[in-house]
């Protein structure tokens, strides 16, 4: 048992980004940081993967805390400013959505896509690239091609909306593994009009239901 | 080799070993560490033996190169043993010479020999050295007396007497006990107490555990681990053999950096020399206790130093830390109980096993026992590997054993524990160097890398240098360290580049906040302490930046400017020659002039212009001079009228 189960438990909130029921927890976005007091020395952790023991008393708002949040917040919205999550926390926070120079990739990085590709549905089509800033989303086409058109279960998990899973799915397979063949098979408009928009230059991603939407890419 | 079945039959064969070595012969050790074999250390090998042959010298002499004794500065070392004569920066066309005079007549090569800079008396033994004289090389000690490649040498100095003390004279509750006695932390850079870390581990119910030595050293200018791993490998197996035989572990691993190829190579030779002596592997000394160790090479990423990276990394999986509890002695590598030491704290263990925890207690302040060794690197005059009971303080170090700052310069910071340790200033150069003392003034003990700038150095600079790093390692895991280096190197950045804005020191603050408190790992909540330790000591720097848009060291590119003086312009055309950007406007006899919208701000003009000059200026925040007039550049020399006409002609007709 997690401090944010045993909350969950009681009915008392603490704010997830990257946490999912069904999901093994992750401790990335560290939206969830409480204090934890145990033998007289206060902590702070994650709620989502610190074990519970008996006479550990958390503090799940402070000063300090809301301002760790609110920081937090802020960082993330640089990339998805218009994510109903993220909004929901800068009310709650107090978090000015302009305070860091926006890079709208619209992936804050909290995996959970890759973690449901991962651990429910064993395909391992979508995983982490690169380190650090540098550090994106990828869809493995040559997995992507075959898995991923009739599932897309892992978009509506997105907190930005989908959109980055999408754009990145769609890159993905219109770059590599004769994306014409599949699309084919599978009788899909989109893949062909994404392919169309590719080659003007133009950065293209779709919702999920064929309907395509003008985006910006990450790097 | 036979294999070695008791301790008794380890102590006949290591009187063996001694009694074939004739007291009398010269042996020349030669430091064949990365640092000397990259300044020829392998080619004054080679010389000695092909000089030793030709002068018939070669029945009496006996010829290693070993590990590093630390005097990088002034290597290749050479020491020649009886006598312990030591000969330093010595080359290939030193070696005949060293041959003939020391070896056959037994006379000194003088100019080979320490001088102090101050009464210019010689020193001719390694131990009248003031570098060596101030430390307690209890580790790298051992070094130069041997050839990493040779398990006898080990063996001669008493090695593997530690591991037979244990396997035959102690239960494994017995050697926990004494490693927790001798209050021995880890060297790593956490400071946790090694014997609790074990006694949890071993405490830990399960059939199989493991134990790792962390060897993945990637501190910028740290090369602590390096030195012993390279110079003295079966120390550490010895270590690592005892921590296995006081948990329960029967598998090991050492975790070595794929960018240490002389390290790997040492440590493979002395794990195959081991085995074959009965010293590793099955029913060792013949006690009954197996254990089998393997190496795994790290791939370059910096977090898989932090423990729980590492054993993510040594399982298959990506290099990226999870969250603790449960810690690794709990379950650890492959959800077994785990113990990780680094280099340097296993290195410790055999001295403690044989001298006693009492003998090691003796060095070191209250709540850090025992000697450390530093990377003394930086604006130093004696760069090198510096072994120190704990508490000694920085000023000594940097003083007595450094021997000061080179070029007249002043001091001006000490960067302590790595890319995410503190600077310290010279007001608090008398802290006695011990965990709880770093960690008191800002900075960290880390794992032992320590850095001195002068006044040239710009503390903003040096900031927004350490969190690039930072940023560039960091795992992308977890959003506070991630976001948080990644934002705070753009603002320092900004700083440094003269668009830094009111506001920038307090969400500086801010970041380092959530950073410090948030991260998921000790890299992240590390990462702050370059800018927090700067802003302590050196908060006056970041406002004239911003403020002024002036670096008061003059180092920031984007902040200086160059100009020729031209009352002190001599028109000697070597910078115009040597400009890098062709900016320099200027030839015989006509001062020269700097055009400012070509210059780059390399500083090549600076350090050329000859000191009999002294003409060209580095400014930072105010306006450059306008250039001279072109008919004012003209110099009439007054020295030599006849050349002065004939030059005057020559600048008309042009």
């Amino acid at each position: 048992m997690t401090i944010l189960g045993a909350a969950q438990n009681a009915g008392v909130v603490i704010p997830t980004v990257c946490h999912h029921e069904k999901l093994q927890p992750f401790g990335g976005c560290r939206l969830c940081t409480v204090e934890a007091d145990a033998g007289g020395r206060t902590t702070l952790v994650a709620a989502c993967v610190y074990p519970v023991q008996n006479d550990l008393v958390v503090r799940t708002r402070s000063e300090q805390i809301d301002k760790i949040r609110k920081v937090l917040t802020e960082q993330l919205l640089a990339y998805a400013p218009e994510s109903e999550v993220l909004k929901n926390l800068a009310l709650e926070y107090h978090a000015d959505k302009d305070r860091f120079p926006k890079e709208p990739s619209f992936c804050i990085l909290c995996g959970l896509c890759v973690r449901y590709c991962a651990e429910i549905k064993q395909k391992n089509a979508v995983g982490f690239v690169d380190r650090g800033p540098n550090r994106e989303i990828s869809f493995i086409p040559e997995v992507a091609a075959v898995e991923c058109w009739d599932c897309k279960e892992c978009f509506r998990l997105c907190p930005t909306s989908a959109l980055q899973a999408a754009f990145v799915l769609m890159r993905s397979l219109t770059s590599s593994v004769s994306p014409a063949k599949s699309a084919a098979k599978n009788g899909n408009q989109t893949i062909a009009a994404v392919e169309r928009h590719r080659h003007r230059g133009s950065p293209v991603a779709s919702d999920g239901n064929g309907t395509l939407l003008q985006t910006t890419a990450k790097g | 080799m036979a294999m070695i079945n008791s301790p008794a039959e380890l102590e006949r064969h290591r009187q063996d070993i001694l009694s074939k070595r004739n007291p009398g012969a010269t042996r020349i050790s030669i430091c064949a560490g990365a640092g000397c074999l990259a300044t020829g250390a392998g080619k004054i090998i080679a010389a000695f033996g092909q000089e030793v042959e030709k002068q018939g010298l070669q029945c009496d002499t006996h010829i290693k190169g070993t590990g590093c004794p630390g005097f990088c500065e002034r290597g290749p070392v050479v020491v020649i043993e009886p006598d312990d004569i030591c000969y330093l920066q010595v080359t290939p066309n030193d070696v005949p010479e060293i041959v003939s005079r020391t070896i056959k007549e037994k006379k000194l090569v003088d100019r080979l020999l320490y001088v102090d800079p101050d009464s210019g008396e010689k020193a001719v033994r390694e131990a009248d050295i003031p570098f060596y004289k101030n430390q307690a090389r209890n580790i790298i000690g051992n070094n130069i007396k041997i050839d990493p490649k040779c398990i006898e040498d080990y063996l001669a100095l008493g090695g593997y007497s530690a591991l037979a003390k244990v396997l035959f004279q102690m239960t494994p509750e017995q050697v926990v006990e004494e490693i927790k006695k001798s209050k021995l932390r880890g060297r790593g850079g956490g400071g946790f107490p090694t014997g609790i870390k074990w006694e949890a581990a071993r405490n830990a119910p399960a059939d199989v555990k493991y134990v790792i030595v962390n060897a993945d050293e990637g501190d910028p200018g740290a090369f602590m681990d390096r030195a012993v791993l390279e110079g003295n490998p079966h120390s550490i197996l010895e270590g690592l053999i005892i921590g296995a035989y006081a948990i329960g572990s029967h598998e090991g691993y050492i975790y070595v950096r794929q960018e240490y190829p002389l390290a790997l190579e040492n440590v493979g030779i002395a794990i195959k020399q081991a085995v074959e002596h009965g010293l590793l592997g099955a029913n060792i000394l013949g006690s009954g206790f197996d254990f089998n160790v393997k190496v795994h090479r790290g791939a370059g990423a910096f977090v898989c130093g932090e423990e729980t990276a590492l054993l993510l990394s040594l399982e298959g999986k990506p290099g990226e830390p999870r969250a603790r509890p449960p810690y690794p002695a709990t379950k650890g590598l492959w959800g077994r109980p785990t113990n990780i030491n680094n280099v340097e704290t296993w290195a410790n263990v055999p001295l403690i096993v044989n001298n006693g925890a009492d003998w090691f207690s003796q060095f070191g302040t209250e709540k850090s026992k025992g000697t450390k060794i530093f990377s003394l690197v930086g604006k130093i005059k004696n760069t090198g590997l510096v072994e120190i009971p704990m508490g000694v303080t920085l000023r000594d170090i940097i003083y007595k054993i450094g021997d000061g700052i080179p070029g007249g310069k002043k001091f001006k910071a000490v960067q302590t524990g790595g890319p995410a340790g503190g600077c310290i200033p010279a007001a608090h150069l008398d802290i006695a160097v011990d965990f709880d003392e770093l960690t008191k003034a800002g900075a960290i003990m880390g794992s032992g890398g320590m850095i001195v700038m002068d006044e040239d150095t710009c503390m903003v600079d040096v900031a927004r240098y350490f969190l690039n790093f930072l940023s560039e390692e960091s795992c992308g895991k977890c959003s506070p360290c991630r976001e948080g280096v990644k934002r705070m190197h753009q603002i320092l950045t900004n700083i440094t580049e003269g668009q830094g804005k009111e506001g920038d020191i307090e969400l500086l603050e801010e970041l380092a906040l959530s950073t410090r408190s948030a991260s998921l790992c000790a890299l992240g909540r590390s990462a702050p302490n370059p800018v927090l330790s700067t802003l302590r000591y050196f908060r006056d720097e970041y406002e004239t930046h911003i403020r002024d848009k002036r670096c008061p060291s003059h180092s920031c590119k984007e902040l200086v400017s160059y100009y020729i003086d031209p009352d002190r312009c001599g028109a000697c055309r070597i910078c115009p020659r040597e400009c890098t950007s062709g900016a320099i406007i200027g030839d015989k006899n006509l001062i020269h002039v700097i055009d400012q919208a070509l210059c780059n701000k390399c500083g090549t003009c600076f350090e050329i212009c000859p000191s009999r000059f002294g003409a060209v200026i580095r400014i930072s925040g105010e306006p450059v001079p306008a250039p001279i007039p072109e008919e004012m550049r003209i110099i009439v020399r007054k020295k030599n009228p006849k050349r002065e006409k004939q030059d005057v002609g020559n600048l008309v007709t042009n």
